[in-house]
């Protein structure tokens, strides 16, 4: 019989970096399947096209042999996704595929590969995209448009380093408002129209430029939170402190500032807070860290959205937060056991089944009892303890 | 989840849940024969090795002194058969190296009876008259440590105890001895935890066991019912909730008391003392009798093994013999692993025996091992599952980057390295399937040779 020597532990959890990044692909397919349903065949091809051309630069750089990660974890795939999902849905095929090669190559593989990556690599991507085309990324398309299934945007099918179709000219031929073509962020930036939290919320409601429902990423967002392939405390802290932000300057003048339902809900502030501030390799780890930079990406978003020269401000803000993240870590490290507050004073934790007096070593020589244990079966109530000098 | 256990406002902070895998946590505790020969190291503990006080060829009782020592950090070994002494000398260990052994051939006719020791009265003897009878059973901390019992027990002048804690938390997967022995051996416990509060001056006794074994729980509060009001104080029986690492006694005593004990400090520093069920089971059956420890219960389990169980076995029983008549033959048993699947040992060899430290042999099959094999080592992602494991409130992601570029001067300094006590929860949730814990071990290794060097 021959024996086999590793080192202890002998037993893993299944959880595994695949498994991670399958959960979580799977959590965008109903919202992938629900930007297709709003915008049609133009989302379907974008979709398609970015995130292939994610995978094509993965595969290329793994081939260098210069960085660890494959295809096979999908961590391309979900670059891909969220990628095509901040985008326009109509955005040119070949600006998404450049902005796909930026995103893998530039804020990826650069940095050495999964793991290793400063910035949110779909945020690269669509940083690039944003520097390079400005005037196609802030051209949407309105959803639920008749005949979506059926024909592209002319816009999507642009010839590679063309100038993509006037979106406003095609509209006027669908006998559209030229304002359905502007996203509820920009209509209140520069038109002063707010959007109800309702049609917000859903998405639903014809022909609004938005992306995906943020009520449905909410859910797919509870569900990785609720099996832990992400961590609540970082969207919490960016919808806490986006919120708690735009509510005091909305109390200061509401008639500058929009609610902070508004806030909360428009824009990409929940793709950006479930999805994208929470990609583990650029957030930190430690848990009060976490709050910290959630409250940096709310607080961040919230100031650029308000006084910059653009709408949207989401990505620029988990941008930055990204960049503070080792900083962030290296102040909030966790406090070892026995070196807190409580170990030093000698204080007890609240709930502990048997407290410990303070004076209790001192009592020991009076015939001192123990106390009863509080949780668990058979809790004794207050006046059934016990007394000092009774027989057990 | 660890949202409902801040709510429920359980136990220590973090920690694992593993699955608990106990196999034989229903059957009785049987006795292993005794094996043709046994080898009884002479280092099975922490502190000095005994010397052997017998010669090749004499014939020696069961339960005779084999080795004794003056050093108060050792202990006294017994024979654990009747037989002749075939050899004394080096042998291999349990953690590798060679180490002085002596080799019992056992008489084959021989009843082994136990006919060394001596029934004593122990009922009004003074604190150092107990401590002197518990050092000479040979007692050391059968939960793994091996700690020399009689110096556990021992309260150093300047400190008081009030309460003695009983460890039968028994956290690990797989292994159910201690929760056997609090079951059928509750009375001898019961006995063992009286003369540990008198040896201590505790006037109190709490018995903290997992909440998986609440049949356990009972036969204690039965058995101490039994007894009697005990002069030396109350016995407590409590359930904990099961978590790995419980068993640990920095996360015992929060889950009872909640209380930390301030980093490198003992329990003593506020006034306790921990003692493993098992070693006190086995006290109060040898201290009245006057015998030494020859055999304990040990957990022969795992997937490799065709009869699982939890076996009395001598002393210095070869792990060779053990794995035949526990039929690891008849499986594909590949890697033999002494103690628990968390923190248990490797076994090097099969020629090496069952020593007081080891609760447990587990068996795992050659198709599970190389499951564990397959998987790809990633890089760090920084997913944080090892921070929000790590009992003592570690930085393992950090800790292990650093690691990897032998920073272990700022590990030790700034990231708390001391404080690890390589319970294995990081490297069993790490999804990159780094070797965390081997890591830090280590970089532990690298500090104290330092340490050593500069000094």
């Amino acid at each position: 019989m021959t024996i086999e020597i590793r080192s202890a532990p002998h037993i893993k959890t299944p959880k595994s970096v695949e498994m991670i990044m399958r959960h979580v692909v799977w959590s965008l397919l109903p919202i992938c399947a629900f930007f297709i349903y709003q915008y049609g065949l133009s989302a379907l091809a974008s979709l398609v096209v970015v995130t292939g051309s994610c995978l094509i630069t993965e595969r290329l750089f793994a081939r260098t042999g210069t960085q660890s990660g494959d295809i096979r974890d999908y961590s391309a795939v979900i670059t891909g996704i969220l990628l095509a999902l901040s985008l326009p849905p109509a955005f040119p095929l070949w600006m998404g595929a450049v902005a796909g090669f930026v995103a893998i190559a530039l804020g990826k593989a650069l940095f050495g590969g999964i793991g290793f990556n400063v910035f949110n690599p779909a945020l690269v991507g669509r940083a690039f995209a944003q520097a390079a085309f400005p005037q196609a990324i802030a051209t949407y398309s309105p959803s639920f448009l008749p005949g979506r299934f059926t024909e592209f945007v002319p816009s999507s099918l642009a010839w590679p380093l063309m100038q993509p179709a006037d979106m406003m000219l095609w509209l006027k031929d669908k006998q559209l408002d030229a304002l359905a073509a502007a996203t509820p962020l920009a209509k209140w930036k520069f038109e002063g129209v707010l959007a109800g939290a309702e049609e917000l919320l859903s998405s639903l409601s014809g022909h609004m430029a938005v992306g995906p429902s943020p009520a449905l990423i909410l859910v797919c967002g509870i569900y990785l939170a609720f099996r832990r392939f992400l961590d609540w405390r970082i969207p919490a802290a960016i919808l806490g402190s986006a919120g708690l932000t735009a509510w005091l300057l909305f109390a200061l003048s509401p008639d500058r500032f929009p609610n902070p339902f508004f806030m909360m809900f428009s824009g990409g502030l929940i793709l950006g807070a479930i999805y994208m501030a929470t990609d583990m390799a650029t957030s930190p780890v430690t848990p009060k860290g976490m709050w910290l930079y959630g409250a940096l990406i709310g607080l961040l978003t919230v100031i650029i959205r308000y006084y910059s020269g653009l709408p949207e401000g989401v990505m620029y803000a988990i941008l930055l937060a990204n960049a503070a993240t080792p900083l962030i870590e290296k102040v909030t490290q966790p406090t070892p056991f026995g070196k807190s507050a409580l170990a030093r004073l000698g204080q007890a934790r609240r709930g502990a089944s048997y407290p410990l007096h303070p004076g209790y070593i001192s009592r020991e020589d009076a015939g001192a009892v123990t106390p009863r244990k509080k949780f668990l079966s058979q809790k004794p109530k207050q006046d059934e303890r016990r007394k000092p000098g009774d027989q057990p | 989840m660890k949202l409902l256990s801040y709510f429920r406002g359980e136990a220590f902070q973090r920690g694992v849940h593993p699955p608990s895998c106990k196999l034989t946590a229903d059957t009785k505790i049987r006795r292993l024969p005794f094996p043709p020969k046994v080898i009884v190291p002479l280092s099975q503990h922490i502190g000095k090795p005994p010397r052997p006080v017998v010669k090749i060829g004499q014939e020696v009782v069961r339960g005779q002194p084999i080795a004794r020592t003056d050093d108060w950090l050792s202990v006294p070994h017994h024979a654990p058969v009747t037989g002749v002494v075939e050899f004394v000398g080096l042998r291999p260990g349990v953690r590798g190296p060679w180490g002085d052994s002596i080799v019992i051939r056992a008489h084959p006719g021989a009843t082994q009876e136990d006919l060394w020791g001596q029934p004593q009265d122990l009922s009004d003897t003074t604190r150092d008259a107990l401590l002197q009878a518990i050092w000479d059973t040979g007692m050391v901390g059968l939960g793994g440590a091996a700690f020399p019992t009689h110096a556990k027990l021992t309260v150093p002048k300047q400190a008081k105890v009030h309460t003695l804690v009983v460890n039968g938390c028994e956290c690990e997967p797989y292994l159910t001895c201690d929760h056997r022995v609090m079951v059928e051996q509750a009375d001898d416990l019961v006995i063992g935890i009286r003369y540990a509060m008198r040896a201590t001056g505790a006037v109190r006794a709490i018995v903290g066991i997992e909440d998986n074994k609440p049949d356990a729980a009972e036969a204690i509060r039965k058995a101490v019912e039994r007894h009697g009001p005990a002069p030396e104080g109350d016995i407590h029986a409590e359930l904990v909730p099961t978590k790995y690492p419980q068993g640990s006694e920095k996360m015992l005593i929060m889950a009872l008391f909640g209380v930390e004990i301030p980093a490198g400090g003992l329990p003593v520093s506020i006034g306790m003392v921990v003692n493993n069920v098992g070693t006190l089971a086995a006290l109060g059956r040898l201290l009245p009798r006057g015998r030494g420890l020859t055999e304990r219960v040990v957990t022969i389990t795992g997937p490799g093994v065709a009869r699982p169980g939890d076996y009395i076995v001598p002393l210095g029983t070869p792990l060779r013999f053990i794995l035949d008549y526990a039929g690891a033959q008849a499986v594909d048993a590949r890697q033999v692993i002494l103690g628990g699947p968390m923190m248990g040992q490797a076994a090097a060899s099969l020629d090496v025996s069952i020593t007081k430290g080891i609760s447990g042999v587990l068996v795992l099959r050659g198709d599970e091992a190389m499951r564990h094999e397959d998987r790809k080592i990633y890089p760090c992602i920084k997913c944080a599952e090892c921070v929000e494991s790590c009992p003592m409130g570690l930085n393992p992601s950090t800790l292990g980057m650093l690691a990897a570029k032998r920073e272990y001067d700022l590990m030790g300094e700034q990231y708390f390295l001391g404080e690890c006590f390589e319970c294995g929860c990081c490297s069993y949730v790490c999804p990159s399937n780094i070797p965390l814990v081997q890591q830090f071990r280590v970089a532990k290794q690298m500090l104290r040779e330092k340490a050593v060097a500069t000094k």
